[in-house]
């Protein structure tokens, strides 16, 4: 018995030095490995496949955007790696919607040595797992978080998505302009981070507009029957019903508003800039107005070459979550080019140097805060399209 | 006005689901907690049919209550059939459903993708009925309504009166001593559950058309109240069933309309509460007495 027990003891103690050995193996062994190259900017070369790992929703209930951000960056994978010089090795893991899951999933692009991590998907998932890469000193690009407060938690995160907080004010002041908006019924899910932040900014944007809210309507992100909230929004007789949900939310919502017999114009956060919107709701979509960070009716010469090659590579349209992720791969490029260095440090400072990086977004600058800067669109849909709003 | 009946809509939907999953429970005292992951199954199913044959609404109802039918089939024989003998069968089936239900919906997103899926626009007739003093009710409204009371009332007579019911109260009984009697406990137990799914199954088209979406995990979402319902209504009453559905979503639109709509799901539950501190068995159930 005794001899039993102290084989175990030896045995669970050798794995845990095995363990460690290991673990600091791959720790410093990557990024030893000769990331860093010669020259800088286009003529950058550097030997190693620069390896990023991306984690996005591929299932749960964020899996449609994920499934687009997948497609966005594989696309930009394979047009960067076209380019001379750099190559990159792209890893994408599933984070399920789930901040437990991202946060491993983080940990395991930190010890494989990832130069740099995409993601993950929504901001409430992000606010878990991003101080992990924070901590270990990894850049993280966030792709699509749009909540106040995430390049505040250090500066390893930056972010290519345009916040609420600077596509929402520039939305209500073109509707309150176009529609003459006075009073209005906020609605929104109270349990979601994303869609939480979003409320908040619309309401100081309602504030500043000096647009009176009338009533705020609460749900949940998995509701989808809002019958009795609409009805209850249409008693305060509002211009219009200011919305913060996510796509899965919107579509019902907007259905069942129109068939409750509610005309007035909904305005909706970055949740409802989704081409599924027209194709679900059909009419009942007419008179929603989104603002956005990425417009489809864009002619930049990268932008039509997104679109184009986007529609040859995967049959379908991107969405605003493709182009940032794409954009997302050329911003991260763009760093490592800028000191012509895969190492974590490096890329990291490269990411701060970004200026007027000309991308389907438009052209990217990242500000002080790690937030990038580029103009937004505000759109109402229009015999089942997005047209600009003016 | 507007509001009752939205309640009413809402209720009906809860107790449709619910009356499915009760008929289980009470007939075989099993918890199939693959029943939510069986009614967006369903829902995928119907939408699919739907798209790909241009098929009318009604036929397609006909085709997911089979498919639905074939459904519980399965589920029996795979997550609880094996377990039944075991002295812990209760508690194995549960969560062999669970896992069951969770192979379900990874086998739909497989083939689905995960994205929100929705019936064509034009699958049912948009129109709504004025009541007027802007009170108004979609045609498909009504008809969840009166399919949920029809389902209640056939289930009802069916185990009242038929002999298959005979056998399945015979069985809620004492399976034992039913197969001492000559009944094949074995055919009546995947009946029920063949019957039970296939409610659930047009429980999902239903929803699905009604809220013009069908998600991976709408199952889950209402699998709580469905329970809560259950509960409430008593186990294993068909009535109870209706009726538990009924006063939870009129709970809910009230809340939302006098006390304010973050406070729903807590007015609601504690409601629920209150009902089975007076009753403890439910609504409708029956105070269970176990000999020893």
């Amino acid at each position: 018995m005794r001899k039993l027990l102290s084989s175990a003891v030896f045995l669970s103690a050798s794995v845990l030095v095995l363990a460690g050995c290991s673990s600091s193996d791959t720790g410093s062994g990557a990024s030893a490995e000769g990331l860093k190259g010669s020259g800088s900017g286009d003529s950058c070369v550097i030997d190693a496949t620069v390896p990023v790992g991306a984690a996005l929703s591929l299932t749960g209930g964020a899996a449609s955007y994920g499934e687009s951000q997948q497609m966005g960056l594989e696309l930009a994978l394979e047009h960067l790696n076209e380019k001379d010089g750099v190559a990159y090795d792209l890893t994408v893991e599933d984070d399920g919607t789930d901040p437990r899951q991202a946060i491993s999933v983080f940990e395991g692009f930190v010890s494989a040595g990832s130069s740099a991590i995409i993601g993950p998907t929504l901001s409430n998932t992000a606010f878990q797992a991003q101080p992990i890469a924070q901590e270990s000193g990894v850049p993280v690009l966030a792709i699509s978080n749009t909540a106040t407060g995430i390049t505040a938690q250090g500066d390893f995160v930056f972010r290519d998505s345009l916040t609420e907080a600077q596509v929402i004010p520039q939305t209500i002041a073109a509707a309150k302009q176009n529609l003459g908006l006075e009073k209005v019924v906020v609605m929104y899910s109270n349990d979601d981070a994303f869609t939480e932040s979003g409320v908040e900014v619309m309401q100081s944007a309602l504030d500043d507009e000096g647009v009176e809210v009338l009533d705020t309507l609460t749900f949940s992100v998995k509701d989808t029957d809002f019958r009795s909230l609409l009805t209850a929004a249409k008693q305060q007789n509002p211009d219009a019903i200011v919305v913060s949900a996510l796509i899965e939310a919107a579509i019902p919502l907007v259905t069942q508003a129109r068939e409750l017999g509610i005309d007035q114009p909904i305005i909706g956060g970055n949740g409802f800039n989704n081409p599924q919107l027209m194709a679900d709701a059909g009419e009942a979509a007419e008179g929603v107005i989104v603002g956005a960070a990425w417009n489809s009716a864009s002619d930049s010469p990268e932008n039509t070459a997104f679109m184009a090659d986007f529609e040859e590579k995967f049959g379908s349209a991107p969405d605003q979550f493709a182009a940032q992720a794409y954009s997302g791969l050329l911003v991260i490029d763009h760093a490592v080019r800028t000191n012509c260095s895969g190492e974590r440090s490096d890329v990291q400072s490269g990411l701060t140097q970004v200026t007027d990086l000309a991308t389907p977004l438009g052209a990217i600058s990242i500000n002080s805060d790690r937030d990038a800067e580029h103009p937004a669109v505000v759109q109402i849909v229009k015999d089942g399209k997005f047209t600009v709003l003016n | 006005m507007q509001q009752l009946l939205n309640g009413l809509f809402l209720g009906s939907i809860y107790a449709l689901f619910a009356i499915g999953f009760t008929l289980v429970f009470g007939i075989l005292d099993r918890l199939n907690l693959a029943h939510p992951a069986a009614f967006a199954a369903s829902a995928f199913f119907g939408i699919w049919l739907t798209e790909s044959f241009d098929m009318p609404i009604a036929l397609v109802l006909v085709i997911v209550f089979a498919f639905g039918a074939l459904l519980g089939l399965l589920i029996e024989r795979i997550a609880f059939r094996p377990l039944k003998d075991r002295p812990d069968a209760h508690f194995a089936g549960l969560i062999s459903s669970i896992a069951v239900g969770g192979m379900l919906i990874a086998l739909l997103q497989a083939v689905f993708g995960p994205n929100t899926r929705r019936f064509p626009a034009d699958t049912v007739p948009a129109e709504t009925i004025d009541f007027g003093a802007g009170v108004t009710a979609s045609v498909l409204q009504i008809v969840i309504v009166a399919v949920s009371l029809g389902l209640m009332i056939g289930l009802t007579v069916l185990v009242g009166r038929s002999s298959l019911g005979r056998s399945m109260r015979a069985v809620a009984e004492n399976p034992g001593a039913a197969r001492v009697l000559g009944v094949n406990v074995d055919r009546v137990t995947a009946t029920t559950f063949a019957i039970s799914t296939a409610l659930g199954a047009v429980a999902g088209v239903l929803f699905a058309l009604s809220v013009n979406s069908a998600q991976l995990g709408m199952g889950t979402a209402i699998e709580l109240k469905g329970l809560a319902v259950i509960i409430v209504g008593g186990m294993g009453s068909l009535p109870g069933a209706l009726v538990g559905g009924l006063i939870l979503g009129v709970a809910e639109v009230f809340a939302i309309q006098y006390v304010g709509s973050s406070w729903r799901d807590l007015i609601a539950f504690a409601l629920l509460f209150l009902i089975l501190l007076v009753r403890p068995q439910g609504l409708f159930g029956k105070r269970k007495v176990r000999e020893v």
